[in-house]
């Protein structure tokens, strides 16, 4: 039964991670704006098809 | 896109590519579409050039008309200003700049797309990145190619003018503090939801799963994941008590930070003192539940703004005359005696004296009263003003922060914030609580000590402290005000934060400003005097109105409704005077008395007069008073059946009679009020021990609005303007003013309901903890109930009962 510590260890581990990856999206302004980023990902996909060209350049903030 | 519809009924008439308003005066046809103005053909094409006409396909008119955009070429030369730049932008580095804008034109998804494109119109820019919300825009660009005032000109072109204004100069808003919240929340989730984990073997402790090695590391881990909740996710709690303390007060924190701190210490004390599972995790289910009510509490609505001042309105910059040169200067170094000039639809930005040019100044976002006052040479204008008409030469009489309006600010009431009620409902019981639990605990450690049993009483003196924590205690008011706060806010009444609510129920005096709140624009009273009117005059009368954008003609124009139009020729607007045209040879003349002729000096006063004559003989005239809102006198009589009523009005009292008439002898009418007296007389009701409630719309009210114990702004439009208040309500929603006052008891009353309930468990708790029977299982059993059941009971009873009063359409 020894071997529960590693899953232990393991386990808090993986919910650590989770916590500082939500800390770093908070940071990250992930969730400042929950309503723009539903608009926007319909634009791309119509821009691709129309002029390929100016992909690479679109918005990209970070 | 094609409307068939559309082409049947109206195959004559054609509307703009570019903002979809029919084309009226012009149509300008350009690359095979029609556009209104030369406005909405310059951003086609400056869109068409560089390939952005994706930009109509996203929305159908995605535009807004350009025909009132000043066309000035200079008007952003303040941004070449040091000064000005470097608090305008978010950062800057050698090489690129960030600055954000807020656009209040962001309507669509057009809007978006084509803001996050300005790239390709321009190579110096970097990105574009839209918060639709909050209708802001944060652009980067490489000063080195593109400066701010070419930005803003871009931006200007192609039909979205960022709205600066002296705020935005002023200082910078520092970042919201709500954020901490958010990851104290999130650390005290994280460790109460392993502490679970590692309790669980405690619930079923006959089951013997693991041996007592287990046992003992998982208490250990516990401990350790305490730690971030003790002496972080917690701190705001024993600040909050620490404040109140040295107050020498008690509020809601003291009883948390007490259960807190024996919680922590007793259980650090039976973990490594006698070897036992301590309550750990009752400690971070406690923290995770109080910081979820707290986060509940704090609606906050994006678009809107409780805190506007004067500066929100105020140019950034304006125009001076230095030696018959134009100079564009930011409004901060604008000093007493200086020259400038106000173009059409410029506000008039600090007290002046008129040099030269007619002044037609509508003071609507001041007073609230749309009609446009006439100014003549030599005569005072006061700042906030704006000038519907050719261009003014002015000469500052005092500092734009010094003016009979902008002094409001300079006033003590600004200084200080609103006292946070200490002595609102919760903190008020919790006094007496804390009081009576440590009696509780007491009586139980000396009762056990007397009998000779000191350990059980020193577990029973702790066991009362972990218990009667008053966890549902301190969870029913958030969750309460939390969800009143929502129903108000569905109800287009929206509150800064959940105190105004316990605030508006003390209230028992409102106060109304007349302008603008008693009366709407809309509502506006037409009636006419004279000879009768012909169906042919009343054509003509129609047709010439409408073609004038004054706010009278659109008066006049509603109140012929119905009456069908002419086909005339040419109508001339003399700015400020009235509308002209000839038909039928004739000259007819809509306007002022001065413009028509008349000299008659017995006409009705209180109102605003339009003569129509033809042929310089006048038949008679409109005489067009401000109408009361409707419903509004139901709303008054319903209020004052149980508070006093005030009305409080910076017109002349020659429509003391008219209301009188209406509301009845009770209400309290004062005339003549500036927005200093308006203040001052709040503060004389405040002074007499009145708890009051200021309604208002004008930044005239401003001062009035913050002196009082709340203050409420009444908007047409809510995301448009409102001066600085407590809450913000939609105009169309004040019929229901009264039945929200009465909800904001019915909250009260749920509140102490639920204060009943979690009294019960704590009863309950008691009874077992003084015979020092609460184990660690019990705790964590009755702990999370009684704060679910209170949060159950206040969401449910709350939102049944604003659906039961009609201020809400769906029950949950």
């Amino acid at each position: 039964m020894e071997v529960i510590f590693i899953l232990i260890a393991i386990s808090l581990m993986l919910a650590g991670s989770f916590l500082f990856l939500f800390f770093k999206a908070m940071k990250s302004g992930q969730f400042d704006d929950n309503h723009t980023p539903a608009i926007r990902i319909l634009f791309e996909n119509e821009t691709k098809t129309k002029d390929k060209k100016q992909v690479p350049s679109t918005t990209k903030s970070k | 896109m094609i409307k068939p519809n559309q082409i049947v009924t109206q195959p004559s008439k054609s509307t703009c590519y570019h903002c979809g308003e029919d084309c009226k005066e012009e149509i300008l046809p350009f690359d095979g579409k029609e556009f209104c103005c030369t406005g909405c053909k310059l951003v086609y094409e400056v869109l068409n050039e560089n390939d952005l006409c994706s930009y109509y396909e996203i929305a159908d008119n995605p535009g807004l008309s350009q025909k009132s955009i000043s066309s000035r070429n200079n008007r952003f030369d303040y941004l070449n200003d040091l000064d000005i730049i470097s608090k305008l932008v978010d950062f800057q580095n050698h090489e690129e700049t960030h600055v954000t804008f807020s656009i209040p034109l962001i309507h669509c998804a057009s809007c978006i797309w084509l803001l996050e494109n300005l790239h390709k119109i321009n190579a110096g820019i970097v990105s574009g990145r839209v918060d639709f919300i909050k209708k802001k825009v944060q652009i980067k660009f490489h000063q080195r190619d593109i400066s701010l005032r070419e930005v803003v000109s871009l931006l200007s072109r192609i039909g979205y003018e960022p709205s600066i204004n002296l705020a935005d100069v002023d200082k910078k808003a520092p970042a919201v503090s709500d954020q901490k919240l958010i990851y104290k929340l999130a650390v005290a989730g994280f460790c109460f939801g392993n502490m679970m984990l590692f309790s669980l073997p405690e619930y079923f402790a006959e089951a013997e799963l693991l041996g007592n090695g287990f046992k003992k590391t998982f208490n250990y881990l516990n401990v350790l994941l305490a730690l971030p909740v003790f002496f972080y996710a917690a701190t705001d709690y024993y600040r909050s008590a620490w404040i109140a303390i040295k107050n020498r007060g008690v509020n809601m924190d003291v009883p948390i930070a007490v259960g807190i701190f024996t919680l922590f210490t007793y259980s650090l004390y039976d973990i490594f003192g006698l070897g036992n599972e301590g309550y750990m995790d009752t400690l971070g289910g406690l923290i995770f539940f109080l910081l979820i009510g707290k986060y509940y509490q704090q609606k906050t609505y994006d678009t809107l703004s409780f805190d506007r001042d004067y500066k929100s309105y105020f140019p950034v910059a304006v125009t001076k005359i230095v030696r018959e040169e134009e100079e564009v200067i930011p409004l901060i170094k604008l000093h007493v005696g200086d020259i400038i000039k106000v173009r059409n639809e410029e506000l008039v930005p600090a007290d002046s004296i008129l040099l030269e040019g007619e002044a037609f100044i509508d003071y609507s976002f001041v007073t609230g009263e749309e009609v446009p006052v006439i100014r003549k040479r030599g005569e005072l204008i006061y700042a906030g003003g704006r000038q519907k008409g050719k261009s003014l030469l002015l000469t500052v009489q005092k500092s734009p922060s010094q003016g009979y309006l902008t002094d409001l600010w300079n006033n003590d009431s600004f200084e200080k914030e609103k006292a946070n009620s200490l002595e609102s409902l919760a903190n008020r019981i919790s006094g007496k609580f804390t009081v009576t639990v440590l009696l509780v605990a007491l009586s139980a450690l000396v009762y056990w000590s007397w009998n000779g049993q000191i350990a059980l009483g020193v577990l029973s003196f702790t066991s009362v402290l972990i218990i009667t924590c008053p966890c549902a205690l301190a969870m029913s008011t958030p969750f309460t005000l939390g969800n009143t706060l929502r129903v108000f806010g569905q109800g287009k009444f929206f509150l800064k934060n959940s105190q105004v609510i316990e605030r508006l129920a003390k209230v028992d005096t409102v106060v109304f400003d007349k302008t603008g709140t008693l009366t709407a624009p809309s509502q506006a009273s037409v009636k006419y005097f004279g000879e009768s009117l012909s169906a042919e005059s009343k054509s003509l009368i129609k047709t010439m109105v409408n073609q004038s954008t004054h706010a009278l003609s659109n008066r006049i124009n509603t109140f012929l409704d119905g009456v069908k139009g002419l086909d005339l020729q040419e109508v001339e607007e003399v700015q400020g005077k009235g509308i002209r045209t000839i038909y039928k040879s004739q000259e007819i003349k809509l306007g002022s008395a001065e413009f028509v002729g008349e000299g008659n000096s017995d006409l009705p006063k209180g109102g605003n007069l339009v003569f129509f004559a033809i042929e310089s003989s006048v038949l008679g005239y409109f005489f067009i008073q401000s109408g009361l809102r409707k419903g509004i006198k139901e709303v008054v009589n319903n209020i004052q059946e149980t508070r006093l009523v005030h009305f409080l009005s910076g017109d002349q009292d020659h429509e003391r009679v008219n209301l009188k008439n209406i509301f009845g002898n009770e209400v309290l009418m004062n005339f003549n009020q500036g927005p200093t007296d308006k203040l001052a007389y709040i503060k004389q009701l405040n002074q007499n021990g009145a708890n009051t409630l200021m309604i208002g719309d004008g930044l005239n009210d401003a001062g009035a609005l913050r002196e009082a114990k709340v203050g409420i702004a009444l908007t047409d439009k809510i995301t448009n303007f409102s001066p600085a208040s407590d809450a913000i309500m939609d105009a169309s929603m004040i019929q229901k003013l009264p039945a929200f006052l009465r909800f904001t008891h019915t909250s009260r009353n749920i509140i102490k309901a639920s204060f009943g309930l979690s009294f019960t468990y704590n009863f309950v708790g008691v009874f077992f903890a003084v015979q020092g029977l609460v184990s660690p299982v019990f705790c964590a059993i009755l702990m999370p109930i009684s704060s679910i059941s209170v949060v159950v009971f206040t969401t449910l009873t709350t939102n049944y009962l604003a659906y039961k009063r009609g201020l809400k359409e769906k029950i949950i």
